[in-house]
């Protein structure tokens, strides 16, 4: 490892580094635009100048220069800071600075760095440049004068989002970033565009002149409305969820957050439940809590613990379905079911629905298999990742499924469970590769699982992971991918008991509580059954419910939450739930007090021990230790009853799947503006 | 001999007369009360007054909705809300003053990179009710208009010195 002094202070860097890298592992702040951590190095911004011994006589551009051993650099003498100023007074040149009305204002790193390296004033006179600003769809605002040609948009819309849209068009002062066609971008990560931007040249169309930084209230949360549980920054104003943003998690999703995370959020302030609900004479009439529960408790009196059900919904926390599980037990009820979609999901070992190798891990894998899933629409930052493993190479990704662009070369070897015979046999191509290499991994999406024989579809893809080498003591290739962010959590408290939720439609139960489940077909309910929808939004469960408790939204409750991964992360709550809506768990309480069966903790602290003790994954926060496979027995099922239906798409609408999302005038603009690509996807 | 000299002077009123001569003194000099409201005395162009928000001449208001007197203002007066009009352009849907709050320093002032909230001449905005101090943009607007003249004199005034 090569050893270079920077400003007198001596480290080892990594072969290979460049002179910046160095001068941060020396604690060095070197001002920069272009240059990314997870970018390609453009060395186009000049702004990262150093001075380097014993060599030419010049300043270097530090991102694009590596280190030698022996290097003595310099980050603070005259002539670096000359330059530095230089550098900044011809960015200044044809930059508006029109701070006071751009959205960037207060958290702008080219307002940072002029303050910090720029001079005192500008020796230009002349007229500036004007760009005319290209449509990038309903995200993303662009006002391309302010830009400052740092091409980070460019490089991270064909690197990472893998949909190379962004370009530059001409030279010199007449050179303009955009879309060579105007259109809006065609990813789902296009959100991320206005994180990497350095200047305000693009900016968030929704949040277009809402706030300023410093009036922002910043809480640590999770994301909910995916499985990857990325993690998240709310920022709210007041009572008002303003902005999310991405918070740096190496293990999730990096720096990067999907569009409808990131955007949705305007979903939270409308169509929501804000008092209780109950149903007279067939319409819904407002009413107040202790009425609400005293409807519920009137229509449980007689029923057999038997007929009575619930399904937790696709957003829930893991807080909410023990205590609905605890308060179903006090009524002798057993009938839990969390799989709204019907996907056949083993919940016996917790790596047979799991994504046990880790979204980090993915960049060691060297094979992937990918049953019935479109990572891009159901889990956006894990198809990032897998892009990333593809773009380092030496990566055959095989995919059996409905064809679609995934932004990275996918060899399609068929459609249906029927086509995964040949990798069984070992008689299909893509078997040998799986064979052949050391670290294969295999992605099961729950559009494989949905159907009839999803059972033998899960175990006909274990036997194939066990058959290829995915599991070995210290590899774990078999993942379920899912896409609805309680569903781990859920199957780890065992939510998923009794009758299953087809059972409990057409009057199988005479009582059902929807814990926020919206997203299976209510018209199956039987007409007779009573339904108590506790949730947020009034979707599909809320128009069917016969009595509505008003719960919070994910922003609005302190909840624990585990991601495809398995990993148990806690989001923090940013706002207070509006109206009369509560707590999700603190309305169970409440409930469980009134039909005197009161569940035994009263603080969400004694709720977590509870949880703790009823499975202790949930006391590893955060953390997810790297395991391999000791047991190679699979989950139940014929792994030979494999029909030849095709997989259907689990995600229809990547804009809109959860009721947040599908109240979101911004997803429903997103929605307009794909629409078409998404018709082709269909089909 | 201190105790006869003090009982002389207090026996002889000498404190009274020194003070009945201060007052005849003043008898006869030239008069420093105005008389109110009929007569005003004269204001520093810097005088800060009652808010007002300006326009340009051509009527647009200069509000761009930054918002820095609201962060700047250490009485935590000032509210504002913007949202994108429907040109496009920046601007306040919500520009409120909460007067009972205001220290008058004038660092909203000093803050707008427009000139468009200024602390008038006007000093004379005293209401009956409490809720009448809560200005919104409307108040202010009007404000701006109203004494516009008078502003536009000031701030050329000042602008030497700045």
């Amino acid at each position: 490892m090569p050893k270079v002094t920077v400003d007198g202070i001596e480290v080892e860097v990594p072969a290979g580094s460049n002179v910046l890298q160095a001068c941060e592992a020396a604690g060095k702040e070197i001002p920069r635009f272009c240059y990314h951590e997870r970018l390609s190095v453009a060395g186009n911004c000049r702004m990262c100048l150093v001075e380097i011994e014993k060599a030419p006589p010049k300043p270097f551009a530090s991102c694009a220069y590596p280190v030698n051993d022996g290097m003595v650099v310099h980050t603070d003498t005259p002539m670096v800071k000359a330059a530095r100023r230089g550098v900044m007074e011809f960015l200044l040149i044809n930059h508006p600075l029109d701070c006071p009305i751009c959205d960037q204002g207060g958290e702008c790193d080219l307002q940072d760095q002029a303050v910090g390296y720029g001079g005192d004033h500008s020796r230009y006179h002349e007229a500036k440049r004007a760009v005319v600003n290209p449509d990038l769809g309903p995200l993303v605002k662009t006002i391309m004068t302010r830009c400052i040609h740092c091409t980070r948009c460019i490089r991270f819309s064909t690197e990472i989002a893998g949909v190379p849209e962004m370009g530059a068009t001409a030279r010199g002062e007449s050179m303009a970033v955009g879309t060579y066609i105007e259109k809006a971008l065609s990813s789902e990560l296009s959100g991320n565009l206005i994180d990497i931007c350095p200047v305000g040249a693009l900016t968030s169309k929704p949040y277009a002149f809402v706030a300023r930084p410093w009036e922002l209230k910043k809480t640590d949360s999770i994301d909910v409305l995916d499985a990857v549980g990325a993690n998240i920054r709310v920022d709210t104003r007041g009572a008002e969820v303003l902005r999310i943003l991405p918070r740096l998690n190496e293990d999730v999703n990096e720096e990067w957050l999907g569009d409808k995370s990131r955007f949705a959020l305007d979903g939270l302030k409308r169509r929501r439940l804000d008092t209780p609900w109950v149903r007279q004479n067939g319409k819904l009439v407002r009413t107040s809590w202790p009425e609400a529960f005293a409807a519920i408790e009137a229509k449980l009196a007689g029923v057999a613990g038997d007929r009575v059900g619930a399904v937790a919904g696709d957003l829930c926390d893991a807080e909410s379905m023990l205590a609905l599980k605890d308060v179903m037990a006090s009524l002798g009820s057993h009938n839990l079911d969390c799989r709204q979609d019907g996907a056949s999901l083993d919940a016996s070992r917790r790596d047979f629905y799991c994504f046990n190798t880790s979204i980090a891990a993915i960049e060691e894998a060297d094979a992937l298999l990918i049953v019935g899933s479109n990572p891009r629409h159901e889990a956006p930052l894990i198809n990032a990742r897998i892009r990333k493993r593809v773009l380092a190479g030496k990566f055959p990704v095989g995919l059996i499924g409905a064809e679609a662009d995934l932004t990275y070369k996918v060899a399609h070897l068929g459609t249906s469970a029927a086509d995964l015979a040949g990798l069984l046999e070992g008689t299909h191509e893509f078997a040998a590769t799986l064979h052949n290499a050391k670290r294969p991994m295999i992605i099961v999406g729950l559009g494989a699982l949905r159907g009839d024989d999803g059972a033998a579809v899960l175990a006909a893809c274990w036997k194939l992971a066990s058959a290829t080498g995915m599991l070995t003591s210290e590899w774990h290739g078999f993942n379920v991918l899912h896409t609805a962010a309680a569903r781990v959590g859920a199957l780890d408290l065992g939510f998923a008991t009794g009758k299953k939720l087809a059972q409990m439609m057409n009057g199988g139960v005479e009582v059902l509580w929807l814990l926020g489940a919206d997203e299976f077909d209510t018209s199956k309910i039987s007409s007779n059954t009573f339904v108590i929808y506790q949730g947020h939004h009034g979707d599909r469960g809320a128009a069917r419910a016969d009595v509505i408790l008003p719960g919070s939204a994910y922003t609005e409750k302190n909840g624990t939450y585990v991601s495809t991964e398995g990993r148990v992360q806690r989001g923090e709550l940013a706002v207070f739930p509006p109206g009369e809506a509560k707590e999700d768990w603190k309305i169970l309480r409440a409930f469980s007090a009134m039909i005197q069966k009161p569940l035994p903790y009263d603080t969400i602290e004694a709720l977590r021990v509870r949880l703790e003790q009823v499975n202790p994954i949930f006391a590893t926060l955060d953390v997810l230790p790297r395991f391999g496979c000791g047991d190679l027995t699979g989950p139940a099922g014929d792994a030979t009853a494999l029909s030849s239906t095709p997989f259907l798409p689990v995600v229809a609408n990547y804009y809109m799947t959860d009721p947040i999302s599908r109240a979101s005038a911004t997803m429903a603009a997103c929605t307009e503006a794909h629409a078409p690509a998404h018709a082709v996807a269909a089909e | 001999m201190a105790l006869i000299d003090r009982t002389a002077r207090s026996m002889l009123l000498s404190e009274l007369v020194s003070g009945m001569a201060l007052t005849l003194k003043y008898f006869f000099k030239a008069k420093k009360t105005i008389n109110y409201p009929y007569e005003k005395g004269p204001i520093s162009p810097r005088f800060k007054g009652e808010h007002a928000l300006r326009r340009y001449p051509n009527g647009e208001e200069r509000c761009i909705a930054c918002k820095l007197c609201e962060a700047v203002c250490p009485a935590q007066a000032i509210t504002i809300e913007a949202e994108p009009r429907d040109d496009g352009s920046r601007r306040t849907t919500r520009y409120d003053i909460d007067m009972t709050k205001c220290i008058y320093c004038g660092l909203c002032e000093e803050a707008c990179p427009v000139d468009a909230i200024v602390e008038g001449p006007n000093f004379e905005f005293a209401t009956e009710t409490r809720e009448e101090l809560m200005y919104d943009k409307n108040k202010l607007l009007d404000n701006g208009d109203r004494w516009e003249a008078e502003i536009a004199r000031r701030l050329e005034l000042d602008a030497p010195y700045r």
